[in-house]
């Protein structure tokens, strides 16, 4: 974490004058708005913020909030995230992409990100289609998913972001929902926060392919408040319920993070030689 | 003069490779010039393995051609080089292990070093040991350097271990002191005074990446180039960087380029199968402007290929791989010495143009090892990318402008206030914001991009190394690791009375045509030799220069030796005899 800002911060200095390209009323516009609430109350210096997007409607986050940015390809958030955080763990390193970026194409990098526990906030916008290429099913989309691709009904069951993530080993798992912004704030504020891998699936609508506005709020349900988060059996238990959608923290417990762990290494190696190319060439000799 | 070519061979995973090791090591502390050569199985254990090292008193340009001593530990091996022994050269095998038939040709010498390890040192593994003892004996190796390695060697293991060992070798060196010598073979205490140090071109490479600045290495495990990322993470965190082993080859650039793009120099090295998979990131960087090292080990393909095999056949996916109208820069590493040195100019070439540079290496090269005098690490001076003034961060910085010199526009690194920007992979304005619907903004970055590539063509032609007569008949263009074996080639037909030369360009992409220019434009017959069945750098070059050249490809798997070029040499010689001094070379 970089240094201890004190200045008081507004939401609408993490603006820039690039405007939105999303569609009135897609979920997007809360998540991003919960960002700018989020980054505020934490008083982070947009100098010392990277947002790392991939490709879909959400990858183009980066360029909305004053920060610097970097918008990958398809698929790659997590492995551009983690170099950027290698290079200088000052940085707060927040990734942003949908369920076909994270899921789908960028599904490999998942478990991976997860057991490594590099400090980074990585957020989903679950939408259950990919909307930049009109509505086609995505992997979170349920069974029966009818649109351009699956024209007599999706065959395919959706995965479980939830269960997956704590199967993994992450060490923050949390869901939000776009159309509940204060609740949402201090979700983002905990996984920024937190020190390691954080996931947020976020369910942001799409207004346009998959409106799921009118079927959502009656599924959604608060997580208890006498949920252990550090209980990885229920946090589980909790992600697998069939009909209600649970918002909160699942599963919250400390673990050594990835930077720690490289700090360590070259501790190590540096007790033993100097940090001189000369001394590597004698090896050789 | 001695120049020596000694083979060992036998079972894979029963000490091959580490009795080639060692011989190598002791021959270049005794002062000799090292070349050696591996081919192995792909298979960890069993398979046939073995491991050449050829030691001379002077520089050492190829692997050489017939073997002086072949050390067969098992009849396979036997079988699979007697051929390759010179006449007059030392055949030695474990005569417990089995007998060869007599041959006039080469001196038999049949030791039991089974029994010798079994017997007189009591541990059937030392049989390797033993063996070089009887080298040291037969051939007057200093046996006291071969004992000082040992004990360096095995010093972790514990004193016993390094006197059981000490032990085995001096079984061996008396056994054949007891022995008549037959042949003429002698390694004394060679010329070289300076201590050189005994380098892969892989290992050269890493730390020639550590003396460009390199603290971030992303990579997968991958044949042959793994032994890159073994050496870094070794090395890496000693000087406060660190190797990450990430899920898959897209992971490596990934990572590679977000800590570029954080201001760290950072590198991966992969070989086909995994720059396959690199491409779609490769023109990510080129779009963004992030620099970045990528090194392909080539290998044997298409698809799993011959994994523990050379090629020279990754050059149009390098130049051409990928989308859209893409600019990268492609070099080629030549020698274990080279690869120190021009790694440090990929990393200055893409810091200084934010652009990825893609190095094409070897598994001849990557694997052989060679003495090198000690890189000199100030004879390339580092160049770090060109970042904004403050006079012009503050809001609307133009990460991506288009005025700067040579197209290269000053890049802000995370952490500095107001330098603000999106990296973008989608087309984008100078301030770095989306353009996807803008035609004249694509024409005019792609422009921006362009103009960096033919800034490094403009400096190409420094990298390019000449051999043999200058203005020659015949000339020769290679690349890559082909460099010692044309040039010992070129030598040989000089000998002959041939006029002939050679031009190895470090650099193919873009093209030194200055350079090239010239030396086709004087030659009658140009000979292009190539390890891929196509003529890859061939038809680059076709595509700018109109000119018949004669492609000489080899495709199965292993290097050019220096005969085989001289022979091209020699066939093309007596066709041009005839023919009028050089037209052509006009350009397209």
């Amino acid at each position: 974490m970089s240094e201890i800002n004190v200045q008081e911060r507004s939401p609408q200095e993490y603006k820039t004058d690039e405007h939105p390209i999303w569609c009135p009323g897609c979920g997007d516009f809360g998540v991003l708005a919960s960002l700018y609430q989020s980054l505020a109350h934490l008083r982070i210096q947009p100098k010392d913020l990277v947002v790392v997007a991939g490709i879909g409607c959400s990858g183009r986050t980066p360029g909305f909030v004053k920060s610097y940015g970097f918008h990958v390809v398809h698929g790659r958030v997590l492995p551009v995230a983690l170099g950027v955080k290698l290079a200088n763990p000052n940085l707060h390193v927040i990734g942003v992409g949908g369920d076909g970026d994270g899921f789908a194409i960028g599904g490999g990098h998942i478990p991976h990100a997860a057991r490594r526990n590099f400090d980074i906030a990585y957020l989903i916008m679950n939408n259950g289609t990919y909307g930049l290429t009109k509505g086609q099913y995505s992997p979170t989309a349920p069974k029966g998913f009818q649109a351009g691709s699956t024209p007599y009904g999706n065959i395919e069951k959706p995965l479980n972001p939830l269960a997956m993530l704590i199967a993994y080993g992450a060490t923050f798992v949390a869901r939000g929902y776009s159309g509940k912004p204060k609740e949402l704030t201090d979700i983002i504020n905990r996984a920024i926060e937190h020190k390691g891998f954080a996931f947020v699936d976020i369910i942001s609508p799409c207004i346009t392919f998959y409106n799921t506005y009118k079927v959502i709020p009656p599924r959604l349900v608060e997580v208890p408040k006498d949920h252990d988060v550090t209980n990885r059996v229920k946090a589980f238990e909790l992600s697998l319920a069939e009909d209600k959608i649970s918002l909160g923290v699942y599963y919250q417990v400390q673990e050594p993070t990835f930077e720690e762990g490289v700090a360590e290494v070259i501790k190590t190696a540096q007790a033993s030689t100097p940090p001189r190319l000369d001394e590597i060439f004698a090896e050789f000799a | 003069m001695a120049d020596c070519i000694f083979r060992i061979g036998g079972e894979g995973g029963e000490g091959v490779i580490s009795t080639g090791e060692l011989l190598t090591l002791t021959l270049a502390r005794s002062g000799y010039e090292i070349y050696t050569f591996r081919t192995y199985p792909a298979e960890i254990k069993g398979g046939h393995a073995n491991y050449q090292v050829r030691a001379s008193d002077r520089l050492l340009l190829s692997q050489g051609a017939a073997v002086d001593v072949l050390v067969a530990f098992n009849e396979e091996a036997w079988r699979m080089h007697h051929k390759d022994v010179r006449p007059g050269g030392a055949l030695i095998y474990d005569a417990d292990s089995f007998t060869p038939p007599a041959t006039d040709s080469a001196v038999m010498y049949g030791f039991p070093l089974t029994s010798l390890a079994t017997e007189k040192v009591g541990v059937k593994l030392t049989k390797n040991i033993v063996c070089l003892g009887a080298l040291a004996g037969l051939f007057d190796i200093q046996v006291e350097k071969f004992e000082e390695l040992l004990k360096e060697r095995f010093a972790r293991k514990g004193e016993a271990v390094v006197q059981k060992n000490i032990q085995a070798l001096r079984v061996g060196f008396e056994y054949v002191k007891g022995q008549q010598k037959r042949d003429s073979i002698r390694m004394g205490p060679g010329p070289r005074q300076v201590k050189e140090l005994v380098l892969s071109g892989n290992e050269s490479l890493a730390l020639g990446a550590i003396a460009s600045g390199l603290k971030l290495y992303a990579g997968y495990p991958i044949t042959p180039a793994t032994d890159i990322m073994e050496f870094l993470a070794k090395e890496l965190p000693k000087i406060g960087g660190y190797v990450v082993q990430t899920e898959d080859e897209i992971s490596a650039i990934g990572t590679v380029l977000g800590a570029s793009f954080a201001g760290t120099k950072a590198m991966t090295a992969t070989s086909g199968p995994g720059f396959s998979l690199m491409i779609e990131m490769l023109g990510l960087a080129v779009m963004a402007e992030i620099p970045a090292v990528i090194v392909d080990v080539q290998r044997v393909g298409p698809s799993t290929g011959m994994p523990t095999k050379t090629e020279q056949a990754d050059l149009y996916l390098a130049v051409y791989g990928g989308h859209g109208s893409c600019p990268r820069v492609v070099m080629a590493l030549s020698s274990v010495e080279d690869c120190f040195y021009s790694i440090m100019r990929a990393f200055n070439i893409a810091e200084q143009f934010q652009t990825p540079v893609v190095v094409l290496s070897d598994q001849y090269l990557g694997h052989r090892k060679a003495t090198v005098p000690k890189p000199d690490i100030n004879k390339v001076a580092v160049i770090n990318r060109v970042m904004p003034g403050p006079e012009a961060l503050g809001p609307g910085y133009k990460r991506y402008r288009l005025d700067g010199k040579d197209g290269v526009s000053p890049m802000a690194i995370p952490g500095t206030a107001e330098g603000y920007y999106v990296a973008e992979g989608l087309e984008h304005t100078e301030i770095g914001y989306p353009a996807a619907s803008n035609h004249d903004n694509h024409l005019q970055m792609t422009e921006k991009r362009y103009k960096k590539f033919h800034a490094v063509e403009a400096m190409s032609n420094d990298l390019v190394r000449q051999y043999g007569v200058e203005k020659p008949e015949i000339g020769i263009i290679g690349w890559g690791s082909s460099e010692g074996v044309i040039r010992e080639a070129v030598q040989l037909g000089i000998e002959k009375g041939y006029s002939v030369g050679a031009l190895h360009p470090k650099i193919l992409y873009p093209l030194p045509l200055a350079r090239l220019t010239e030396f086709i434009d004087g030659a009658k017959a140009i000979i292009i030799p190539e390890l891929n069945f196509t003529g890859q750098f061939a038809t680059l070059l076709r595509k700018r220069f109109v000119r018949d050249f004669i492609q000489l490809n080899k495709t199965i798997g292993l290097p050019f030796t220096p005969k085989e070029i001289l022979d091209k040499v020699e066939e093309v010689a007596k066709n041009v005899r005839d023919q009028r001094p050089g037209t052509v070379a006009a350009r397209v």
